[in-house]
């Protein structure tokens, strides 16, 4: 059940319009929106470290956890640069308030059991797979650099967790079962990812976000119909849960920062 | 059973310090040491990712939830390749962890303390990492092969994890009164199971003397001790923070650190499942154990269905060709 990080460098994905739009003033926001990203969902998988189903998994979804939290920083960091004003990577991190953040709501969305764990990897990975995909083409040279560089993370995390979807939802009965309340419950957050916000709108450099809807679900279907978890409803307009890329969240976040933030928030200009 | 003759031979190839492998003939209770031994001490990564994983989520920077992450990923790692070792005397990891749930194998003491402050994370980088690679340094020479070449390994990611933790209370120690607080804190709490970290006195050890002569262990509990107390008491002085025991003091003849008595009554309550946290630590890890029973059985199912259609498949085109 181990798994080998694949090394090939991915620039297999095109651009999809010109890329040489300078970045206008959303950029920061849009930096932190793909840093809060990342660490929510670092935040939630490392919740696992000790607790995963095998131990092999375990240090799968640490690594996950750690290759999220990386790209976080690299994103903080890059942020805190523009911001000045004594910003670093840590007072983004841990200093900023609950509508502050700007991460969707998938991403913080509980672990739930293994299988909500995967899905929720599986449908985010996907997704970042091509936005990083796009990224990399980027006039903006940091974001361009971080994104080519998660990519061959990113590359990983989609085929693991693909795996992953297939292997439960063609294992047992109850795996299966257990797949199908895990998309119940996840599917909702994921018409927010293609939603573009105003700082998408004047930042995503040359593409729409939109554009990405398509190719999105078409892997996502692919694996989702080999892991005999397909229904024709997914295709279909759902009603979706928005609202996270805009600082207005669900109930879980206010507990994750209050965990996520303590020491900071409770020994303020104190350096560890 | 091994004859006269073998058991010569067996203990010819010790003394010349030959390694044992897997297919060597060995006596049966050398295996049975070998196994107890190395699965204890996998018991013990496994087992150890509890408490320091207790801080991941409220790690103070993300620097420090970087370090952290990637160390309790290392404990995981070891876990994983000395059950391997393990395996090659003929035992099967899950039972070995049946072994682990229903108390029949020990892992380390030091888990079943809390980790209450984040200063708790230094400490046990500094003190338990530190007590834990005097032990390990000495056993990368021991006479089975597989554990000591795991052994090799995990020391050199140990003696970084010690750094890692002597440098994250080395900030503490410059840092506001409250941090240096938690930090004289931390070192109060875990040094004394620190010490005891090298088990019982040589003189109530019942496995050493078949074990140093099997060169399964290289050095006694007491003098392994010993050396800790040397190096942690000059260490601390960099820190400027003490060691809780009045009785610590050079002693100009041994060259030696003389240090106090160790609670033996808390050891043995420890060691006997009363510590503060034997119960949690062992309900975690069947929790997860259990919690994780319809992903390896899914896990297993899959694999089957897929040997069975590649079989299939293979066989259709055997008799197409």
């Amino acid at each position: 059940m181990q798994d080998s990080k694949t090394t090939n460098n991915e620039k297999s994905s095109k651009p999809l319009g010109s890329l040489q739009i300078p970045i206008s003033g959303g950029r920061e926001a849009f930096l932190l929106h793909l840093a809060d990203n990342a660490l929510l969902l670092a935040q939630r998988n490392s919740e696992w470290c000790g607790h995963g189903p095998v131990l092999e998994q375990d240090i799968a979804i640490t690594n996950i956890s750690l290759d999220l939290l990386g790209q976080a920083r690299n994103f903080y960091h890059y942020a805190a640069q523009l911001t000045g004003d004594g910003a670093t990577e840590n007072t983004l991190a841990y200093l900023r308030s609950e509508r502050e953040f700007k991460n969707c709501l998938l991403v913080e969305q509980p672990n739930g059991d293994w299988g909500q764990t995967i899905l929720r990897q599986f449908l985010f990975s996907h997704y970042q797979y091509l936005l990083y995909g796009q990224l990399q083409y980027s006039n903006d040279e940091p974001v361009a650099a971080i994104a080519a560089k998660a990519l061959k993370e990113v590359t990983y995390h989609v085929r693991w967790s693909s795996e992953w979807v297939i292997r439960l939802g063609d294992g047992t009965k109850e795996s299966h079962e257990r797949m199908l309340k895990a998309i119940d419950q996840l599917w909702t957050f994921t018409g927010e990812l293609f939603v573009p916000v105003a700082y998408e709108k004047e930042t995503i450099i040359g593409f729409d976000l939109p554009s990405l809807q398509q190719p999105w679900f078409e892997k996502v279907s692919a694996v989702l119909k080999e892991a005999t978890l397909w229904s024709p409803n997914f295709g279909e307009a759902v009603f979706m849960q928005t609202g996270g890329k805009q600082g207005i969240h669900s109930e879980h976040l206010g507990y994750i920062l209050a965990e996520l933030q303590y020491l900071q928030r409770a020994y303020p200009g104190a350096e560890w | 059973m091994l004859t006269h003759d073998t058991a010569f031979l067996f203990q010819q190839k010790i003394d010349n310090e030959i390694k044992i492998e897997p297919k060597d003939p060995m006596p049966q209770a050398y295996r049975k040491t070998n196994i107890r031994q190395i699965s204890q001490h996998a018991h013990s990564e496994i087992v150890g990712m509890l408490p320091e994983a207790n801080w991941i989520s409220r790690a103070p920077s993300l620097k420090r939830k970087a370090i952290l992450l990637a160390k309790v990923q290392d404990e995981a790692g070891h876990g994983l390749y000395l059950y391997a070792a393990a395996e090659t005397l003929g035992i099967h990891r899950d039972e070995m962890i049946n072994d682990l749930h229903s108390g029949t194998a020990k892992y380390s003491s030091i888990f079943n303390y809390p980790t209450l402050t984040w200063a708790d994370i230094g400490a046990i980088g500094w003190l338990v990492d530190g007590a834990a690679i005097l032990n390990q340094v000495a056993l990368c020479r021991t006479s089975y092969g597989p554990y000591a070449r795991a052994l090799v390994r995990i020391c050199k990611e140990e003696s970084f994890h010690q750094r890692q933790g002597f440098d994250a209370l080395l900030v503490l120690s410059k840092g506001t009164l409250q941090q240096k607080e938690m930090c004289q804190d931390a070192i109060n709490r875990w040094w004394w199971p620190s010490l005891m970290m090298f088990g019982p006195r040589d003189s109530e050890s019942t496995n050493n003397d078949q074990s140093i002569k099997w060169k399964i262990k290289r050095k006694t509990n007491d003098e392994l001790r010993q050396s800790f107390v040397n190096m942690a008491a000059e260490q601390v002085k960099v820190l400027g923070m003490t060691l809780p025991d009045a009785a610590l003091k050079w002693n100009e003849e041994s060259k030696q650190y003389n240090f106090g008595e160790i609670n033996w009554e808390e050891f043995w309550n420890v060691v006997k499942g009363k510590g503060p946290c034997n119960k949690q630590r062992l309900e975690a890890r069947k929790k997860a154990h259990e919690e994780g029973t319809w992903v390896r059985e899914a896990a297993i199912a899959y694999a089957e269905k897929k040997r069975l259609f590649t079989d299939t498949f293979k066989k259709g085109a055997l008799e197409i060709a």
